[in-house]
């Protein structure tokens, strides 16, 4: 359940923001998180429900685009999508297998939708 | 919990195309109605760019750990619980034999016991109680380290908490992020976890000294770590008869040195 200290570590980014937005209020909390940042979407939910009470985010939607794993080929010097959930990251092209991933770990606060 | 104010919080207004804020951006933008992912918003909302990882400010602890440990090689150990990981450090410390110093911090949810094995092989430890928490963030070490004498020190070992799945995503200023799995959890532990290993810089395979007892297929295993990490050096061992620790302990000898020549270098470059 580490999807509680991230809820936790979320809704203090989102305050200050807000805060120095002047609102009083969240409204949505939007998230994007990396197809490999080991985040159980019901766990991040569950820690929300309980975690946002009291703060300025207590009514709002959660809201949360899941980003491909992406890694790069240095071979064909070229990008490709995963396509597995296991991290195996094989070029398709050139079937080489790549230590270098470009996308799929971000645990990432993209924007919030606040009111007065 | 208070009741829920008006129906409105939750319903979603029809969506009207309106101006999209640019991506990046942290100003915020009055009056727009729309997300930059096109979700319908609340009317009278208006969208604030944030663009932050939630890892931020452990990100930022971790940051200066590592300043703090530049004298060390400093590695983080995560594996299942019960894998060895306390195991393989005991034999570590006393295998090494004082060729290299040694401190560790180890995590745990409960018990001071692990420390107290590891400072009886030899090692300064220092047991962090993590209480509920699953994992250790870059300030739970920050904190343990204070009572660990840093200077000289060639290697410091930080021992996470016995879990797959949650330490992954906590930078704790380590130089090495060691996985490991033992033959009794199934060799297709990579790919189940797969986060964890394809962090990895290198892979341990515990216990093999029992491989055959428990039908460990070794290949399976090999090629599911090779699959999930291509790039980390993997080594199979077993911390109770010491059966392959020695070249665990060359590799540590290695990266010590590196790190030293490293920081020796940029030393030099500075002055």
């Amino acid at each position: 359940m580490h999807e509680f200290s991230l809820v936790m570590s979320m809704l203090d980014l989102a305050e200050k923001a807000a805060r120095a937005d002047g609102a009083r209020r969240i409204s949505a909390i939007h998230l994007e998180i990396g197809a490999l940042a080991g985040v159980v979407p019901e766990a991040l939910e569950f820690a929300f429900e309980g975690a946002r009470v009291g703060t300025m985010a207590e009514n709002a939607r959660l809201e949360v685009t899941y980003l491909p794993a992406i890694a790069y080929c240095a071979t064909c010097q070229s990008e490709f999508e995963l396509d597995n959930r296991f991290g195996i990251a094989v070029c398709p092209s050139c079937d080489t297998p790549s230590a270098d991933l470009r996308q799929g770990r971000e645990l990432q606060l993209a924007h919030l939708e606040v009111e007065e | 919990m208070s009741g829920r104010p008006d129906a409105t919080e939750r319903g979603s207004a029809p969506a009207e195309p309106q101006p999209v804020p640019a991506a990046g951006t942290t100003a915020s933008t009055r009056d727009v109605r729309v997300s930059p992912h096109g979700t319908a918003a609340i009317p009278g909302a208006r969208v604030v760019q944030v663009q932050k990882s939630l890892m931020v400010h452990n990100d930022g602890v971790a940051a200066a750990n590592r300043e703090a440990f530049r004298g060390s090689l400093v590695l983080n150990v995560v594996s299942s619980p019960g894998s060895g990981k306390t195991a393989l450090l005991e034999r570590t410390v006393r295998d090494l034999d004082g060729d290299l110093s040694v401190a560790i911090v180890v995590g745990d949810l409960e018990t001071d016991n692990d420390a107290e094995r590891l400072h009886a092989a030899g090692a300064p430890s220092v047991q962090i109680v993590t209480g509920t928490v699953c994992h250790l963030e870059a300030e739970m070490v920050a904190r343990a380290v204070d009572q660990l004498d840093l200077g000289g020190l060639d290697v410091l070992v930080i021992e996470n908490v016995g879990n797959l799945v949650c330490p992954a995503a906590w930078d704790l200023g380590e130089d090495l992020r060691v996985t490991m799995l033992s033959v009794t959890e199934g060799e297709d532990k990579p790919l189940k976890y797969p986060r964890i290993f394809k962090d990895a810089d290198a892979v341990l395979i515990n216990k093999i000294d029992i491989a055959e007892v428990v039908g460990f297929d070794r290949v399976r295993a090999l090629d599911a770590v090779r699959k999930v990490a291509p790039g980390a050096r993997v080594f199979e061992l077993s911390a109770r008869t010491g059966e392959g620790v020695g070249d665990w302990l060359d590799y540590l000898r290695e990266r010590r040195r590196l790190k030293a020549s490293a920081i020796a270098a940029a030393a030099t470059d500075a002055s």
